[in-house]
């Protein structure tokens, strides 16, 4: 058989002109549902942490959907969503500059500072 | 910089396992790899809910109905992780479901095989969902960050598919005559299929070599496929069934089993879309989305009557 075969993960599916690589990215999908980032405190006295992310017309959709898909196992007791467009996020690509000043400082960190063994934990 | 420069930048990180997140610069033969990767594996979840689904209504216990019932509802979900997952390399959620729907874009071809028995539903949690767990292990240390977390949150809930599987199985497996004839002859019907889906050999695979070396996957298609026979070859065995295949045999030289050739020319017709349930798979797809619009647009509606009304308060 003559296919040209590309590996792609379960179904491995040889089609060059298969899903969309297209990038017009939109948070807004055509029937206006917007995107929602969801953040989850798994227990009382744990940060919230983002698992990820979801549709939903309006915040008390995007708990709901949330609860349905991020904690069928009991993985949260408080959820947050905030619509994705609300978050700015730093650039890659300035990583360099932005955390820069903080390399050279290696006062800040406790092992900078040689005790004698005598002074105990410290 | 130059783009052989970034390509370097982006070849190293790899190389020194360090994560690609969605804001920094990829090649572009990696972000349409990736997207197409990630998306196939969304409509995967997604479409194979419908086999399953086929047997909610007629699960022989109330137990067995609530156990298929969460472990579909976990498929929907893996289908969400991942999708959000593919979105974070620019592609809208509605382009993806779009070509999913207008069958441009393609899903796991065993979802194309039909559900005849109850025992159906044990056959797939114990060797579609295992084969695809081999899959998902290796991804969770894939390269993009994104899709590895996914991974990471699915692999946690598929253990449960594949034990509730081989259970269900191992009940019928001590049943009467009729009940052990029905596991063995599901275990005949989706143990051919179930080894095609870790894809053609890898003799064949041309783009294998730039998914390795990008780290996207880490194992290949046969590595895998051997794997998955060398673990169920075992586990039928406590079954006390067989597989469907005379060559299956240890080969001690090897430290492996050795197995017979997989039927490619139905593996290409399955792809290609002549299964045996290809059009019926895709047509619940395309209704259950044109039944579902009225749920969309109402939702709006809902959306904005609120901010309506409190605006006004
Ligand atoms: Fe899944
Ligand atoms: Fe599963």
């Amino acid at each position: 058989m003559n296919c040209t075969i590309k590996k792609f993960y379960y179904g491995d599916i040889p089609e060059d002109n298969s899903g969309s690589s297209n990038q017009s990215a939109s948070n807004v999908s055509a029937n206006g549902w917007p995107l929602w980032e969801v953040f989850i405190r798994s227990k009382q006295g744990l940060d919230h942490k983002h698992v990820g992310s979801l549709h939903a017309a309006d915040a008390t959709m995007a708990i709901e959907n949330a609860r349905d898909v991020y904690t069928r196992r009991q993985e949260g007791v408080s959820i947050w969503v905030v619509e994705s467009k609300h978050i700015t996020a730093s650039n890659p690509d300035e990583a360099g500059e932005l955390y820069e000043p903080a390399v050279d400082k290696i006062y800040r960190h406790p092992t900078f500072y040689q005790l004698p063994d005598e002074v105990g934990h410290m | 910089m130059q783009v052989q420069d970034l390509e370097k930048i982006f070849q190293d990180k790899i190389d020194a396992e360090i994560k690609i997140e969605p804001k920094d610069w990829m090649p572009e033969a990696y972000r349409k790899t990736n997207t197409r990767q990630i998306s196939q594996h969304a409509h995967s979840e997604v479409v194979g809910m419908l086999p399953e689904g086929n047997w909610i209504s007629r699960a022989p216990t109330l137990k067995r109905k609530a156990i298929l019932i969460a472990k579909v509802q976990d498929e929907a979900g893996h289908g969400l992780y991942l999708y959000s997952a593919a979105e974070t390399l620019g592609s809208s959620r509605d382009e993806m479901i779009a070509d999913l729907l207008s069958g441009k874009a393609k899903y796991s071809s065993i979802f194309n095989y039909p559900t005849l028995t109850w025992a159906d539903m044990g056959a797939i949690g114990w060797l579609v969902d295992g084969a695809a767990i081999l899959n998902q292990v290796m991804l969770c240390r894939t390269s993009y960050g994104p899709y590895a977390r996914a991974m990471v949150r699915i692999c946690k809930e598929e253990s449960f598919h594949q034990r509730q599987g081989f259970e269900s199985l191992l009940v019928l497996s001590k049943g009467t005559a009729e009940q052990k004839a029905m596991c063995q002859d599901a275990i005949n019907r989706w143990w051919w299929p179930s080894l095609m889906m870790f894809g053609p050999k890898d003799s064949e695979s041309t783009n294998s070599d730039q998914s390795m070396k990008w780290k996207i996957k880490r194992k290949t298609n046969d590595e895998l496929r051997q794997q998955f026979v060398d673990m169920t070859a075992m586990q039928v065995k406590v079954l006390g069934m067989t597989l469907p295949d005379p060559e299956l045999k240890w080969n001690e030289e090897r430290k492996h089993y050795d197995f017979g050739e997989i039927n490619w020319e139905e593996f290409w017709n399955v792809v290609k879309g002549n299964g045996p349930c290809n059009k019926q798979r895709l047509a619940a797809r395309n209704k259950a989305h044109d039944d579902g619009a009225w749920v969309r647009e109402a939702a709006m509606a809902y959306k904005a009557k609120k901010e309506k009304k409190r605006d006004a308060a």
